[in-house]
This record gives structure tokens, sequence and C-alpha cells, in this order.
């Protein structure tokens, strides 16, 4: 077990240090200047070099690159090009909203797609099966800021009964949770389907019925245990997806959390910042994955970690 | 006093015996093509305590006659559309589901073929037990835990108390149907239905299943309904037989009369099929040139863990195996599973690394770079044991047939074409069939095109891989019949791997018992089944169960017989097995 922790968490750093090259020579082959942005439309040629010099820019791009990994390790991830604030300030300070989003978020993906993956496997190829599936297909295709917007629209403006956008109460997390709540739970309660349809053929339901057992039983401890597996290898891999989707609903909804911080940075070129944001993120999808590895032998016996 | 005024007193005394009656029972399965009848007018009386065999091939019904009786149909699509299951007073076809619910696991239980799929695998044992005790009577955690234990200790299962917090991947499959039995049997149910309860066993495990359940029964004076395809099973635990075919009833009698005097053409058929040990005809030895020699040949394969994944065991799967076959000779490797047999066959197509020789055609397989492995294969063909699985359902099968050729480069397109219609016909099947799929032919004949396919490169040596395990007694005897009589044509050898001592004693000239990845014992088939000497052979022997109730065989011991692990940790060997010839290449083992 120790061994396979090590094991990971070495992997987990070559990713990290994968991660980090290749955006950092994406930003450095883009054909944006961060100088131009800092300086603005009216420096001096010459100010504008000053600047270049000044934040190393000018150097070769493994010089860059080399530099911001020593600094990386030594826990120092630069200074925001435009503000001057520490950018594991900024981060840390925008974190914990993403964070309580992100939680928040996965709470109404799993409770409505679980719970319309099962009932559409109990009901199976009857009328409210159909509908549920339907449903899950619109809400899989449907944009982002179509829905926030919708949501907002109605609840907010209409209704009244939630905020427009900020941060702070538990009325404010409610939309946009639910907006990401709604778009992820089209793909879970999919796979939710098609793994519990799979599991109530199989052989041991027919013995948990031969043996007499309730409805419920049968479904709740018999079947579900075993049908959930693939789906929380799914939650692993969705935090990536997340992330992405963060960024327009953050954005929608006034969230201050990274996701407007990486969208602002994207737009003024600040480097740090978007590096800074590019590694947290990948960082939560690689522990997202090593979490849902670790809490799967925890259901099935079987797996061993190895 | 007239005999007519006596019937009724009779009849009136003899019914509380019965504890299950069904009468003219129907169950239709509703499909795109309409409703289809998978059991039409089947009537039976189950009398308390006796064990009432159904027996029958695949389609039978017989399944489904189980499933009706307990309810468990899979509804809507089958259902029973008419007669009644008469238990305790109630018709069980006509209750609901509830209603079925408290019957079910309490005073009727069932036990399945597949003990390795039918305990959920992410509980434990003792949960799975208990809730079944629970489900039924309003007993504490603590006195369903007592109860569970004793049940495990009644299928004579070592340490219970353990079992209880195990779950079932870490029990073999013999400790699993124990299990399942023990769950069955837990409540003391009226009625034990067992659904084909030893066919997915060793041969030595369901002999111990099989003694269990005998056992249990007088114990209890269960009554037992046993659905099976096998008819040494019937001969040894059934009181009276009912054979099925295609939904209906054939034939029914006590089991003395429908082995001695069978009435229906069908009864007759299904036991002349049946394979028998000791019948096999007595066949010339040959004496041809090897077209296989293996060579002290080892196949381990490691597991690897820890945190630079160092090899931390060894799996011996074969261990130090030296034999030849012959040009036209079937020889047969038998054992029970894990033994290794299956991975000789891996081996020899160059599919498994192993140290040691194998040469095929006088050619050794070790070093051989891709083209020259590649022709080496054209020598060697296999036939696998589902070949449902074994051919791709998206290709017809005149280009499944002439595949290889198109491998091999030979001939051109209509060639090929010809020489898939010409081995239809030398299996059997209608050429005109050529461009069906696999799926519109029956499991024999799809068993056929794949013969037909491992012919296609006229191969020296064709191996078997349990090729005839899956199929109904009926159509196994015609492809063993089809195997001799292509074998003579061609002079093809066989490699014949099974785990069915009978179907091995009928086609075999010579044949090798293996276990654990070890030869123990090599000799013709006379030598083998006329004189076993190792106590495994005798022991495999000993287990096939015989298709004759006259038949009473001593009582086996009753301790499990575990096989032990193969797995050593890197270093350690194995105990080596060394054959000695104890007079005209009767090889026995002896451990050094």
């Amino acid at each position: 077990m120790a061994a396979y922790l090590l094991r990971r968490l070495i992997q987990s750093a070559l990713i990290l240090l994968g991660v980090s090259f290749i955006t950092f020579f994406l930003l450095y082959v883009l054909p944006a200047d961060p100088v131009r942005q800092i300086a603005g439309r009216s420096a001096t040629a010459e100010t504008v070099e000053n600047i270049r010099e000044q934040l190393g820019l000018d150097k070769p791009f493994i010089v860059q690159y080399a530099r911001y990994l020593g600094a990386l390790v030594q826990g120092d991830m630069g200074r925001s090009y435009l503000q001057k604030t520490e950018v594991a300030e900024l981060i840390q300070s925008r974190l914990p909203a993403t964070l309580l989003l992100m939680a928040g978020a996965i709470f109404c993906e799993l409770v409505l797609g679980l719970t319309m993956g099962i009932v559409a496997a109990l009901w199976r190829g009857k009328a409210l099966d159909q509908t549920l599936m339907v449903t899950s297909f619109v809400t899989v295709s449907a944009p982002q800021f179509v829905v926030s917007l919708l949501l907002l629209y109605i609840f907010a403006v209409k209704l009244g009964w939630f905020p427009i956008g900020g941060y702070g109460t538990f009325a404010h997390l409610v939309l946009p949770a639910v907006t990401l709540g709604i778009l992820g739970s089209g793909w879970y309660s999919r796979m939710m389907r098609s793994s519990m349809v799979d599991v109530l053929r199989a052989d041991y339901i027919r013995t948990a019925r031969a043996k007499g057992l309730t409805r419920a039983r049968i479904v709740l401890r018999h079947a579900l245990p075993n049908a959930i597996l693939p789906v929380i290898a799914m939650i692993g891999i969705d935090i990536g997806v997340f992330m992405g989707g963060i960024v327009v609903v953050e954005s929608v909804f006034g969230w201050p959390g990274i996701g407007q911080l990486a969208w602002q940075a994207i737009q003024r070129v600040d480097i740090p910042i978007i590096m800074g944001v590019t590694l947290v993120s990948a960082f939560a999808i690689v522990l997202g994955n090593l979490l849902a590895d670790l809490v799967a032998p925890l259901i099935d016996p079987r797996i061993r970690l190895r | 006093m007239t005999l007519a005024e006596a019937m009724p007193t009779t009849g009136a005394a003899t019914a509380p015996d019965f504890v299950l009656r069904v009468e003219g029972l129907c169950v239709f399965a509703r499909t795109e093509q309409g409703l289809k009848p998978l059991v039409q007018d089947l009537s039976f009386d189950l009398r308390k305590g006796e064990t009432l065999a159904i027996a029958g091939e695949s389609g039978s019904g017989k399944s489904i006659t189980s499933l009706a009786i307990m309810g468990l149909l899979p509804q809507p699509a089958v259902r029973v559309t008419g007669g009644s299951i008469r238990f305790g007073g109630q018709d069980l076809a006509g209750l609901s589901d509830p209603a079925l619910r408290t019957i079910r696991g309490d005073r009727i239980a069932m036990i399945f073929q597949e003990p390795m799929t039918s305990l959920n695998p992410v509980m434990t044992v003792g949960t799975q037990l208990t809730e079944a005790i629970r489900a039924h009577e309003p007993v504490g955690r603590s006195e369903a835990r007592k109860r569970a234990v004793e049940a495990l200790r009644a299928v004579r299962l070592s340490e219970p108390e353990r079992r209880m917090g195990q779950y079932p991947h870490e029990l073999s499959g013999g400790m699993r149907q124990r299990v399942m039995i023990a769950m069955a049997l837990a409540l003391r149910p009226e009625v034990l239905i067992a659904d084909e309860p030893t066919t997915a066993l060793d041969v030595t495990v369901q002999r111990e299943v099989l003694d269990l359940l005998r056992d249990l029964q007088r114990d209890l004076g269960t009554a037992i309904i046993l659905i099976t395809h096998d008819m040494g099973v019937v001969a040894e635990m059934a009181d009276r037989v009912i054979v099925m075919r295609q939904g209906r009833q054939v034939e029914t009698a006590t089991t003395l009369d429908i082995f001695a005097r069978p009435q229906a053409d069908y009864t007759q058929a299904l036991l002349a099929a049946v394979p028998r040990m000791g019948q096999g005809a007595e066949r010339p030895p040959v004496t041809t040139e090897p077209v296989a020699r293996l060579t002290d040949v080892v196949v381990r394969y490691p597991l690897r863990g820890g945190l630079l994944g160092g090899i931390t065991q060894n799996v011996h799967a074969v261990e130090h195996v030296s034999f030849d076959i012959r040009k036209g000779e079937t020889f047969a490797l038998v054992g029970e599973s894990g033994c290794g047999k299956s991975t000789i066959a891996k081996a020899l197509v160059g599919l498994a690394p192993h140290q040691g020789r194998i040469e095929i055609a006088g050619q050794a397989l070790q070093g051989l770079d891709a083209p020259a492995l590649k022709a080496m294969r054209r020598k060697v063909q296999m036939v696998f044991q589902d070949p449902m699985a074994a051919l791709n359902p998206r290709t017809k099968v005149g280009d499944l047939i002439s595949e290889p050729l198109v491998i091999h480069g030979i001939g051109d397109a209509a060639s090929q074409r010809a020489k898939s219609a010409d081995l239809m016909a030398r299996v059997g099947l209608e050429t005109a069939h050529l461009d069906r799929y696999p799926h519109e032919f029956s499991g024999g004949q799809r068993q056929r095109i794949c013969i037909a396919r491992a012919l296609a490169l006229q191969p020296d040596l064709i191996i078997a891989d349990e090729s005839v395990s899956a199929l109904d007694v009926s159509v196994q005897a015609r492809v063993l019949e089809l195997l001799r009589a292509l074998q003579a044509e061609f002079s093809v050898a066989y490699l014949f791997i099974s785990h069915d001592m009978a179907v091995v004693d009928n086609i075999s000239d010579r044949v090798g018992v293996m276990y654990l990845g070890q030869i123990v014992e090599l000799g013709t088939r006379a030598q083998i089944f006329g004189n076993p000497q190792h106590p495994y052979t005798r022991r495999l022997i000993n287990a096939v169960p015989i298709p004759d109730p006259l038949q009473k065989r001593a009582t086996t011991s009753r301790a499990s017989s575990e096989v032990p692990s193969p797995l050593h940790p890197p270093g350690r060997q194995p105990e080596r097995v060394i054959l000695r010839d104890i007079g005209a290449g009767h090889l026995v083992g002896t451990v050094s």
C-alpha cells in the first residue's frame, strides 16, 4: 500500500512536470506579447525592452522555463505581471470559493445523475426511462452559458429566490452549483443506467431474489455497490471536465473562484497566473483520480492496489 | 367392497405426501416472432424427501421450469400462461411477488450452476448468509450469525468462523457452491431446486458436492428437484426422472426403469449418446514419427508487486513436462481446472513463453523469428471450447473458414472459396450456407465450423481444448464421431484437452494425467483407465458419476480436496514429480 502510494505520487509529480512544460511552451510561442499588455499602448520601445529584460522574457525559452521550475520547486509561483501580487496568494484567496462550488456541483451531479440512472434502469424500456434518457441527452448537449443564463433568468430575475450573483451565503451557491450539477448529471445518469442494467442481470441478483429479499434491499444493498464502481472512476476524470466548465459558470454568476481568475489572466496574457491556475487544476485532476482509485477497493474487495 | 370404492381412500392417504404438484404448466416467451413456447403442458408431483431429476439437453425447458416454480422468470418477456404450481395449499403461479417472496428462500430454496458468479462479489459470505436468514425469521444479528456458522459447518466448510468474514473471490468454486448450499438449506426448506449444481465444478469437487447434497437430504428430509443434463448425476442422485425435450415431457419413470427400460425413442438416443468409461474401442498402437515433441517444458508467470515492480511470486503453470504426439494419434491431457493443460496448448502454438524444448515436425519453436513462427503455425491449429466466442459474429462462415488461407496467402479468392465449400461438406454442413453468419447455426454446427477452419491449412496437429465440453451429449457424440472420421481421412494428430474422463476414454490413444502443472501418469488409454497407478488418476476416475443406477460406488473419503497453490516465491521450486516406466511405456509419477 505504502509502495503503491509512493509510486502513484512519483507518477503524479511527473504528470505535473509534463503539464508545466507544455503549458509554458504554448504560452511562449503564443503571438500575444505580455510586455505590451503591461506597458500599455503608448509606451516607448525602450520602456518595452526594459520591462522585457526585467521580467526575464528576453532570455531563451529553456532558461525561462528552468527559472520558473526552479522557483516553483521552492514553492514560488511567481508574481502576477499586472497586479504585482504573489500568484500563490491570489490562488489561495480564490481556491476556497472554487472548492466550495466544486463540492456543491459534484453533490448535485451525483444526486441527480445517480437517481435518474437507477430509476431509468429499474423502469428500463418504459416511458419513464425514455423520458429520463432524453432529458439526460439534453443536459449533456446544452451549452453551459445557456443553462446558467436560463436558470439565472427564471430563479433569480423572475422568481427572485436566489441572488443574481456573488459569493458569501448558501443562497449564492445554489444556482451555480445546480447549473454545473445539471450539466454533469447527464453523463452520470447514462453511465449509472447502463451499469445498473448490467448488474441487475447478474447471477448474484438472481440469487438475492431467490433468497426472498425485498426489492429495495436487492437494489440498494446488492446492485448499487456493484453498479457504482465505474461511476467512481468517472468522478476522478470528471474533475478535469469540471475545471473547464467552471470558467464560464464563475464568470456568469460572478463567483470569485480560480476560474474567473484564469479568465481575466488569459485576456491579459498574465503568464504566471495562467501557469499557476493550470498547475493547480492539473493537481486537482491528478488528486481526484488518485482518490477515486483509493476508494474503489473499499467498495470492491477484489480490487488490489499494486 | 369394489375396487372403485377403495380408490378414493388411497388417494386421500397419499395426497399429503406431495410437497409440490405441477399441473399442465405452460411457459411462453414473447419474442419478435410472436409467442414462443418454452414449456408446454408439464405435470409432475414432488414427494416428501425424494429427489426428482429433470433431465434434458439445452432448450428442453428444464431450467425455465425451475425458475417458474421460484417465480423468478424474466418477466414480462417470459410468463406462465397456464397450469398451476400447487405448494402448501397455494398456487404459486398465481401469487403476487410479495407473497412469493415469503416462500422463496424460506420454504423453497434454489442453488444455481455458476458458483463463481452466483454470490455477490462485494459482500462477505457472512453478510449474504445472515441476510437470507433474517429475511424470513425475526432473529437478531448475533442469533442469525450463529445459525449461519452452523450452516457453514453443516456443509463441511473448514474454519466456518473465518469464512464468515471472507469475500467470495477468496474461496474456490467448490467452496462457493458449499456456501450456496448452506444459504439454501439454512432455513430448512421443504423443497430445494438444484439447477445444474455441479456442472461448473471439477469432477472430484462434483463428487464431494453430490455426496454432501445426499447426506443433507437424508438428515433434513428435503425434497430435491435436480435439474441436470448429466445422466451420470441422474443415475447417482435421483429416485425418479422426468426427461424433457423442447419444452415437453418425453418420459417419466423411476431412475432404475429409465436406465433399464427407456421407452421413448428420445430417451434411448439420449442414453446411447452418453459417453461411458470402459467403452472405448480398442485401437492399434500408433507407432508413427512424432509431429510434436515436448522436452522438459516449463511455463512460469511472474507476479509483480512492490515499489519497483519486482517479482514477488511465480505461478508455476507447467513444470518439466515431456511427451510427444505422433502422426495420426490422439493424445489426451486430462486434469482439473488450473492444472496447466491449457497452458501447454498455448505454449505449443507459441503463445506462452516457455523454457525447455518444443519441437513441431522436428523444428524447435524457441528462437524462431516472426515469419518462421507464422510458417510453423500452419502446422498446428486450435479448436476452442466456446464456438460462439471463437467465431467473429460479423463475418460469414465461408470467409471464417478460408481466413487461414488468406492469412498465409494460399491460393486466390476462387480457390479459397472452393476450399471453404469443400471443408463445409467434409464437416457435415451444407455448402449452400457459406454466406450465413455464425448466429444462424446451432452450437454443434458452430463447433463444426471451427473444426473446418482448423483443417483449412491441413495441419499436422489440431489442439482441441475442451472442444466438446459445452455441447449437449447427443451433439457431442456426433462431433466426436466427426473428429475420428477426419483423423482417419487426413491422418491429423489431436491434442485432446479435456476434464471429462469418459470422453477421453472414448477418443484417445494415449493419455497424460496432469496435476499442479506436472504430468503424474502417462500411458495408453488401456493402461490409464484399465490399470491406473497414481492415486490422483484413481481419484479422478472414481469421481466420475456413472450413468448406471445399479452400480453402487464405494463411499469416497468426505474430506475436502482443495488443490494446493501453484504460487511459489522466487527461487522456491515445487516438488518435482519423477516419472518411472512400470512396463510397456506406462509412466507413473513419484515425488523425488
